[in-house]
């Protein structure tokens, strides 16, 4: 019988988990940012999913926390041509958005999704929820 | 605020709640007492303790006790013990108990987060055996709340998992309403622990949580020794992090590895 729960272990000495933030608002990455690297992530940010894509290509982030509303790209249609990538399946996904209605979360989830984050947030919800998908 | 006041204040909630409360703490004390003010309809918190020192109402001093107490719970708070719950603690029961129900109590259950977190898990590891859960707390407001079922948006995104929300919770305009059939597991009885809590029968498992550091040495020995009193033979007993509760004279054992989850050993059972 064993009490030591994976969930326990500690993450120091670990390499640096990375996240990436996708928001057209250069506020709201702002607070992610301070946020996940007060959490001890290296943050990059994109502004749309298209830029999101390019940053996917180019380095596979091992979690993205990603809005709905963007121009260019939508976090929806992001999600799904992540997944669809070579080694989109990867990264955990957490969606961070004003849309809250249990439909939208559904279609979240079943683009692949792992968390569901819906604004305003605050420090304790991202860590509640990174935790939820096991990268804290 | 005058310093007699404030002693009141913290003498009420130690005598009616068993709760340590720092009378230097006076900011604390007027933030945590202001919505019972207004609520009461007094226009300062020296009229409040006033009117109690005047007419000493039962019920004003129990409110005042209540609204002092601390609210902060969550979901599924800390993930380990729930995690812990699900896969040890449950399975173990499952062997020893042959067809009795499982028994679980949530004491100091504040707005249900805990008790509903329960009742998700065993939901979900679709148990074949009869679960009687039982939600208790010293506040009524809190009962009430609890047995509604509503949260707000804030509320159900610490510590819930997005997939327990999909499956048992509706919004309505900005709260989310728990379905029916999860609140339908859990009972509902107000309990003071520092009294007499044997009205709630025996229990398999106990969790009682961030309850017992807010108390007195003498009332967090006693307060334990009903809970042990409790908990059928092996029952569990979880606790909150960081209140470590190890004596052996209450009959517990801490499970090994864990500083919050004991266990009634039989072989200690004291003479009640």
């Amino acid at each position: 019988m064993s009490w030591i729960s994976p969930e326990q272990g500690p993450s120091r000495g670990c390499v640096v988990k990375t996240c990436l933030v996708v928001d057209d608002s250069v506020a709201v990455r702002k607070v992610a940012r301070m946020i996940l690297e007060n959490l001890g992530f290296h943050v990059t940010e994109a502004s749309d999913g298209e830029e999101a894509i390019a940053w996917c290509r180019a380095s596979m982030p091992d979690a993205i926390l990603l809005d709905w509303n963007m121009p260019l790209m939508s976090g929806i249609v992001f999600l799904r041509q992540l997944r669809a990538e070579p080694l989109g399946e990867g990264p955990k996904v957490l969606f961070c958005t004003v849309e809250n209605d249990l439909s939208h979360i559904n279609e979240a989830l079943k683009a692949g999704a792992d968390e569901y984050i819906m604004k305003p947030f605050d420090g304790d919800v991202i860590c509640d929820k990174f935790a939820e998908v096991g990268l804290l | 605020m005058t310093p007699d006041d404030l002693s009141l204040i913290c003498r009420i909630v130690r005598a009616r709640a068993g709760y340590v409360v720092d009378q230097a703490k006076a900011a604390m004390i007027e933030n945590r007492l202001g919505s019972l003010v207004r609520r009461e309809g007094f226009s300062s918190l020296s009229d409040l303790v006033g009117a109690i020192k005047t007419k000493r109402d039962e019920r004003l001093v129990w409110a005042l006790a209540d609204a002092m107490l601390p609210k902060d719970t969550a979901f599924f708070r800390d993930r380990t013990p729930f995690s812990q719950f699900r896969d040890v603690i449950l399975p173990d029961l499952e062997q020893r108990l042959g067809t009795q129900p499982l028994r679980i109590w949530s004491a100091g259950c504040g707005a249900g987060e805990e008790a509903y977190s329960l009742a998700l898990t065993i939901d979900e590891a679709r148990a074949g055996r009869a679960v009687e859960i039982v939600g208790s707390d010293l506040s009524e407001r809190c009962l009430e709340r609890a047995a509604a079922g509503i949260f707000s948006q804030m509320e159900v995104q610490k510590g819930l998992p997005i997939r327990y929300l999909v499956r048992h919770f509706e919004r309505q305009d900005e709260a989310w309403h728990l379905s029916a059939s999860i609140r339908q597991k859990v009972q509902w009885s107000r309990v003071n622990l520092i009294s007499e809590i044997s009205t709630v029968g025996q229990f398999d498992v106990i969790f009682c949580r961030y309850v017992l550091g807010g108390l007195d040495d003498l009332m967090r020995k006693q307060v334990l020794s009903q809970l042990a009193g409790a908990l059928n033979d092996n029952g569990y007993l979880i606790v909150g992090r960081d209140e470590a509760v190890l004596d052996q004279a209450v009959g517990l054992s801490p499970v090994w590895g864990s500083s919050d989850i004991y266990r009634r050993e039989p072989a200690l059972r004291i003479v009640a």
